[in-house]
């Protein structure tokens, strides 16, 4: 017979801070978190950087919704927009370059009582990280995304991204990117994303109006939120800025957001485009199909306790 | 056939019956004749006939067809190899005749079926027993025409069953068993087959045979294969949530643990590629409760950054990895031990994590418990390094203790006041996160990361923090390394040489120090579970032999040592210390060990 060397045993959490248990409150008596008790570390982004704003929009949507710091995940991958959860006093993982999303996936499909937001960057969602997008996208992950797009790689000091457009010079094109950029709504729509929506950081009320739908919507909801590289691509996003004489359009009022193709059409231009939410359909989320097999599994077994379970199964290899 | 004494005096003509300990039995055939089932029934009535039982397969890595054997050692005693030569041999096809005859000990049973099997050379003749039967024709015979392909495997069992006296009540009992909940037809056709071939008079054999009751009297037993004695560890543990992609020879545990999880409210999730498995597991994982990724061969080489991470973080992980033949895509369906390193090291940067080696059918279970413990105690990655050689072999072994050994490890959200994860003034030095959803009433909540970190896991670039903290993840694992036990010596605790041992490797090194002894030579083995870290003491023991040699399967490298023996003479700088490796694919033949000791220390 095999002898454990490592039986279970009850662990504690150890620490030389306080970590006596301290009594649960009720969500009655817990007031709505302000920005400083929200805020953690000052973000190093430079000065001017468009993530600040989006930053700024997640703390008020924290402070609006009244949630609780402990509920709040904030996950990240790699790149200057992926800091973001060092600045947020919350549960927090910055995890490797490309692979927040399933990283996000797995604390969303084990634990459904968090909310979980993601946020990255455009080299991050759609270069080392493309395959994860597509895929959480179809599989309708219960989660949001929120990729601050600056068409530029910023954290690396200048290289051409998936979204740098036609001809922008880098250290890496220095005469002019010549791949064809990728257009994140329709990749979104095409992978299956059931909620698509685009902002501008220039824009606060439209980037929480959008955070908000998203967080609300049962699925994976993804936001571009253009977001000015002010060092490597400085007036990158002019064009979807009125006070710097660009438009910022919205969807048409009429748009059915349920339309596939009228989302993708919506989706053509680049610079201004479209702002607002551009798809958004209910379909069954990831986490719901996997709840409904665990249910149908656990009608039979229910009762019993998990190492019966597992005898039954020993037992018919008798 | 070792102790056969002859029980049954033939009379008139009928063969005589001797009685037997054990029996090695080779079935070869195509992929697709079904001969896993036959090797699958033969293990599964051994256990419950209270008899030790290993087994072996092929399989051929392409998509369909191709020649395919299963190997089953069948005994009244102690089982420690599949066996190196088989007393009996049953061949479906010429090819299969021709491939496999070598594998028969001299004077052995070759039955054939003679539908297929029709060149026979003479000097065949001379060396092996030949029964040739028209088995195609006689399973048309016996269950008609239709789906005789599917018949055929059932009904050799029959004839194998009639050969070795097998219990008949319980084949039946198998086989229904195993067709239960189908069409009442197949599980009637089945034991058509089945009688069919035990009916047979096999007259044309000098000899039948009967084992000797079994040894392990009175032990409840099961039967299962490596992989799956390795998820049902994994539940066991309390494993509920787990990340893979597809490949051989890993599917298997993905495939049952996506079945089985749901029972327990867990899920097993395939995904798209084998860098999101490892990053959903570790996901899960800060998420509070362990969870399991796994591959083999390529799969684990895509997984590195990942477990770097979680080394870095130190978030607990348990990554299985079944090793097949490589480098690259290499020998899918073969063993192979040459993960060893990619486990160990595999990575940027200095990232220390545990690796433990399971060696039977059963240890996989246990391993599999002890890995999610390790995991949740030291808060890092474990790399279970299973092989092809135990992924896919069947053996029996006494029902474990389920009610005590399965354990709840679900997340405590209870509220505390303060917390810092990588607190360096913690007492033990290890860390242990705090689930999300768990409320710090400071107010002040940690991050895990991959950058170099302060206490609460903040970013940092201070020279200082990253030697300390550099030092706090070594230095808990040494910790463990120090509380691992060391392993026992088998055989003398001194004498002329020591094999040492991992993996799936330990049954035939065992069996070959028995031998070796039984010819009076002075070998002993140690067996190493324990990889990474290594466990203290063993120079101890390597100092009470001349030589110390290293048995395993990969290769001897630039410098004459395998993976293991490389490792520990860079540990304990003992010249003594050499490689006795192999890479053909197949696992250890007690033979050829043996003879390789006798070369190296002539």
């Amino acid at each position: 017979m095999t002898a454990l060397s490592f039986p279970s045993e009850t662990l504690t959490r150890t620490g030389n801070l306080n970590l006596a248990p301290v009594p649960a409150l009720a969500d009655a008596d817990r007031k709505g978190l302000t920005k400083k008790e929200v805020a953690a570390d000052h973000p190093t982004w430079c000065p001017g950087c468009g993530d600040f704003s989006v930053l700024a929009l997640y703390f008020k949507l924290i402070e609006k919704r009244k949630m609780h710091h402990e509920k709040i995940t904030t996950v990240a991958g790699i790149g200057c927009s992926s800091r973001f959860p060092y600045f947020v006093q919350a549960h927090g993982a910055h995890f490797i370059h490309g692979r927040a999303l399933p990283f996000a996936s797995g604390v969303s499909l084990s634990r459904p009582d968090l909310h979980v937001f993601v946020f990255g960057g455009d080299g991050d969602a759609f270069s080392i990280g493309g395959n994860h997008f597509s895929h959480t996208a179809r599989k309708n992950v219960k989660l949001t995304y929120c990729v601050m797009d600056n068409w530029v790689y910023g954290l690396t000091k200048n290289q051409t991204s998936p979204t740098s457009p036609l001809g922008y010079k880098s250290k890496t094109d220095s005469w002019g990117s010549g791949d064809r950029p990728i257009n994140p709504m329709k990749q979104a729509i095409a992978a299956g994303a059931t909620f698509v929506a685009r902002t501008t950081h220039t824009n606060p009320n439209h980037v929480l109006q959008m955070m908000e739908a998203a967080m609300d919507h049962n699925g994976f909801s993804f936001i571009e939120c253009l977001s000015e590289c002010v060092e490597f691509y400085p007036g990158a996003f002019d064009g979807a800025n009125p006070r710097k004489g660009g438009q910022f359009p919205e969807v048409p009022k009429d748009h059915d957001v349920t339309d596939e193709y009228a989302a993708y059409k919506l989706s053509e231009e680049l610079m201004p485009g479209k702002f607002g939410i551009i798809y958004k359909v209910n379909r069954p989320t990831k986490n719901e199909n996997e709840a409904k097999i665990v249910a149908t599994n656990r009608e039979k077994f229910a009762a019993l306790p998990d190492w019966q379970i597992l005898q039954k199964n020993f037992d018919r290899m008798k | 056939m070792s102790e056969t004494t002859t029980a049954t005096a033939p009379a008139g003509g009928t063969p005589q019956v001797s009685h037997i300990s054990e029996a090695v039995i080779r079935i070869a055939g195509n992929s697709q004749d079904g001969i896993q089932a036959i090797g699958g029934f033969l293990a599964r009535l051994a256990g419950r006939s209270e008899q030790e039982v290993m087994t072996f397969m092929t399989i051929p890595s392409t998509i369909s067809g191709g020649p395919s054997i299963f190997q089953v050692r069948i005994g009244s005693g102690e089982v420690l190899s599949a066996g190196d030569e088989a007393d009996m041999l049953l061949c479906f096809y010429q090819h299969s005749y021709e491939n496999h005859l070598g594998s028969l000990k001299a004077g052995g049973i070759v039955l054939y079926d003679s539908d297929h099997v029709t060149e026979i050379k003479p000097e065949n003749l001379q060396k092996y027993r030949h029964i040739g039967l028209p088995i195609s024709s006689l399973v048309v015979e016996a269950i008609g025409g239709t789906g005789r392909d599917k018949g055929k495997n059932v009904y050799s069992l029959g004839l194998i069953a009639k050969m070795f006296n097998l219990d008949v009540t319980k084949l039946h009992r198998l086989l229904s068993e195993r067709f239960a909940g189908k069409d009442p037809k197949v599980a009637e056709t089945a034991i058509a087959a089945f009688n069919g071939g035990y009916s047979h008079t096999l007259a044309t054999a000098a000899e039948l045979f009967k084992f000797k009751p079994g040894e392990n009297v009175g032990l409840n037993q099961i039967v299962m294969g490596g992989n799956e004695a390795l998820a049902y560890g994994l539940i066991a543990a309390g494993v509920r949530f787990g990340a893979g992609y597809p490949i051989t020879p890993w599917s298997d545990i993905m495939e049952l643990l996506r079945k089985e999880l749901p029972k327990y409210g867990g899920s097993f999730m395939q995904t798209e590629d084998e860098i999101a498995a490892v990053s959903m597991a570790i996901g899960a994982s800060w998420g509070g409760r362990v969870a399991v990724t796994g591959s083999s061969g390529p799969g684990i080489s895509l997984k590195t950054e990942a477990i770097g991470w979680a080394v870095m973080a130190e978030i607990p992980l348990v990554v299985v990895d079944v090793q097949r033949g490589g480098p690259s895509t290499g020998m899918p369906t073969n063993v192979e031990q040459s993960d060893l390193n990619i486990a160990c090291f595999g990575g940027h940067g200095d990232s220390p994590r545990v690796v433990i080696a399971p060696s039977s059918v059963e240890d996989c279970f246990y391993t599999a418990i002890e890995a999610v413990n390790i995991a949740r105690k030291y808060s890092t990655p474990v790399i279970i390094l299973t092989d092809q050689g135990i992924a896919s072999r069947i053996e029996a072994f006494p029902m474990p203790n389920l009610e005590k050994i399965c354990q709840d490890i679900s997340p405590d959200l209870t509220p505390v006041a303060d917390h810092k994860p990588y607190d360096l003034a913690a007492t033990d030095g290890i860390t242990r996160h705090l689930a999300p959803g768990t409320r710090v009433a400071s107010g002040k909540y940690p991050v895990v990361t991959g950058l170099e970190h302060d206490e609460l896991g903040h970013p940092t670039g201070s020279p200082k923090l990253h030697v300390q903290m550099t030092a706090k993840r070594r230095n808990k694992l040494k910790k463990l390394g120090a509380d691992l036990p060391t392993p026992e010596v088998f055989g003398p605790p001194e004498g002329q040489v020591l094999l040492v041992s991992w993996g799936s490797s330990k049954g035939p090194v065992q069996e070959a120090v028995k031998q070796a002894r039984a010819a009076g030579d002075a070998v002993s083995a140690l067996h190493i579970k324990y990889i990474n870290p290594l466990p203290n003491g063993l120079e101890k023991i390597f100092e009470a032999f001349s030589h110390v040699l290293v048995v395993e399967l990969n290769d001897e490298g630039f410098y004459g040592y395998g993976q293991l023996g490389a490792v520990l003479r860079a540990r304990y700088c003992d010249p003594k210390i050499r490689g006795l490796t192999k890479v053909d694919g197949l696992t250890w033949k007690i033979r050829e060990i043996l003879d390789r000791v006798k070369a190296m220390t002539k």
